[in-house]
């Protein structure tokens, strides 16, 4: 228990561990878009992100923080800026994510029936963009990419509901957000970087347990094989 | 013996406008106050390629409407001019008494099956609940009332079991009864469909004509295209054939006038002992127009 509890008595670990949750909430809600659309645009995404965070911050001087973030140096305004900019993004997602969703599913369709399918395709980016200026001093330019994937792509293996894809994705998001800095705590390592090693292993536990991974699909196989030799020894 | 295409191939007369349609269709100044879609001397086209020129047309409400005509005659373009989804080089369409995409809540429109990403993690349930989307507006949540409409829509295609299940591990003809249930759902006053029964069984072809046919009863106004030329012939009301322009509008027993085929399908077109053959590969997709690529790459 004092493991968990110990890092909490510094205010720069809870800062952390909010950031980084928050991060994590905001990479997953955004990125199950990403995933589900592909990621052929993400290209511009990013550079319109980093745009922004340089005209936001003043430009980071540190490259190396700049590629990895460093979590523990966000300070008590950075928060405030990114609980708001954060926030700002997942509402909008919570109130446009029936439209975004069928726009990404069915553009013709939706666009036929009334849903501003272009006016969506700017705002995604705009979002996206706003994601990766959240998210660049919590985990760097070069994890911002893995935190935006990996938990849509885990969740694909669980469900098929759209809904429940999204709330899958947002818990792995936290999930590993949370033990990922616990884990760079005790083991003395980079934040980001652990953060997106933990969505990396719950990805791959998924692969191979989850509902829709790989031990499913071969029981699945197996039972088929099953009911065909039976079908056949009936014959 | 080949029936060759009688002068020009595009016409711009309309030879199987019907001597039983008391009232012309193409008489702009009538048809105009009372259609649902209503075109006007349009062209259309993707970049440097035309696909549809001066088409001049009106359809009435509670019209059950198929367009045949051969690959790449512009059907396709002609459903998405009246989707509002392209916009014409010239010409007026109103829809709905409208202009194009002015009035688009009241219309579904239907996709090619083959422009739908299959793999995309939505069921049957949510693939539908999309048609009660536009309705409900951004910020709601789909209520009851939704549920209810999407359980009774599922309920008239026939899959009201399969309400859980991602659209993947669905049938080809199961595919298209969840995509017709989401412009049930919509409760639209226009259906637009691309090859709504193409490449199923005769069991669902059946299904969804005698649902079509039920809206079109109510008033309901459909417009789809076909490359079955014995269903248009026999379960829909009026026929438009067009190729490259409108070649002949009216009842849909036209279809078996073999000079109406001759002039939609060109030289394709067989007399065999009476019976007309339209030589035409109706399962190769043409309109690979590149507004349709965009999509479909973006839908993946």
């Amino acid at each position: 228990m004092d493991l968990v509890l110990e890092p909490l008595g510094t205010t720069i670990f809870i800062r952390a561990l909010i950031a980084s949750a928050l991060v994590g909430i905001v990479c997953a809600v955004v990125g199950t878009y990403v995933v589900l659309r592909g990621i052929a645009f993400i290209g511009d995404a990013i550079a319109l992100g980093v745009f922004l965070f340089s005209t936001i911050n003043g430009y980071v001087a540190d490259l190396f923080s700049f590629l990895l973030g460093n979590v523990l140096a966000i300070g008590p305004d950075d928060l405030v800026a990114l609980v708001l900019l954060g926030g700002g993004v997942v509402l909008v997602v919570a109130l446009l994510w029936k439209e975004l969703l069928y726009a990404t599913f069915d553009p013709l369709g939706a666009a036929a029936s009334g849903i501003p399918v272009d006016r969506l395709e700017y705002l995604f980016l705009a979002l996206v963009a706003l994601t990766i200026v959240v998210s660049l001093q919590a985990v760097g330019i070069i994890l911002v990419v893995a935190m935006l994937i990996t938990p849509a792509a885990t969740a694909q293996l669980v469900t098929v509901r759209f809904t429940r894809l999204m709330l899958v994705a947002a818990l792995v998001g936290i999930g590993s957000s949370i033990v990922g800095l616990y884990l760079s705590y005790w083991l003395d390592v980079a934040s980001g970087a652990t953060i997106v090693l933990v969505q990396t292993a719950t990805f791959l536990a998924a692969l191979a347990f989850g509902p829709r991974g790989l031990l499913a699909r071969r029981r699945h196989a197996a039972d088929l094989a099953l009911d065909e030799l039976a079908a056949e020894a009936r014959a | 013996m080949t029936t060759e295409t009688p002068g020009d191939p595009v016409l711009h007369t309309h030879p199987g406008r019907s001597p039983h349609s008391h009232d012309d269709p193409l008489d702009a100044s009538h048809a105009h106050a009372h259609a649902d879609v209503w075109l006007s001397d349009v062209s259309a086209g993707y970049a440097d390629r035309t696909a549809l020129e001066h088409v001049t047309l009106a359809v009435e409400p509670g019209s059950l409407l198929a367009v045949v005509g051969p690959n790449g005659a512009g059907k396709s373009t002609l459903l998405k001019l009246m989707a509002g989804l392209l916009e014409p080089w010239s010409g007026r369409i109103e829809i709905l008494g409208a202009p194009a995409g002015r009035e688009s809540r009241r219309v579904a429109y239907v996709p090619q099956a083959e422009l739908v990403d299959w793999g995309f993690p939505v069921t049957v349930e949510d693939v539908v609940m999309m048609g009660r989307f536009p309705r409900l507006g951004p910020i709601r949540r789909p209520g009851a009332d939704d549920r209810r409409a999407v359980r009774d829509a599922l309920a008239q295609v026939g899959m009201a079991t399969h309400i859980r299940t991602q659209i993947g591990r669905l049938s080809g003809g199961q595919r298209r009864r969840v995509f017709l249930a989401r412009a049930l759902a919509a409760e639209p006053d226009l259906f637009l469909l691309d090859e709504p029964v193409t490449g199923i069984d005769p069991a669902t072809q059946e299904l969804l004509m005698d649902l079509l046919e039920a809206q079109a009863d109510r008033g309901k106004t459909i417009v789809a295209t076909t490359h079955d030329l014995a269903t248009a012939a026999q379960r829909f009301e009026q026929v438009l054939a067009v190729n490259r322009t409108v070649v002949a509008y009216g009842p849909a027993g036209i279809l078996l006038d073999a000079d109406v085929l001759a002039a939609a399908y060109g030289g394709h077109v067989l007399q065999l002992e009476g019976r007309t053959v339209v030589l035409d590969d109706a399962h190769h997709h043409d309109d690979a127009a590149p507004g349709e690529r965009h999509f479909h790459e973006r839908g993946r």
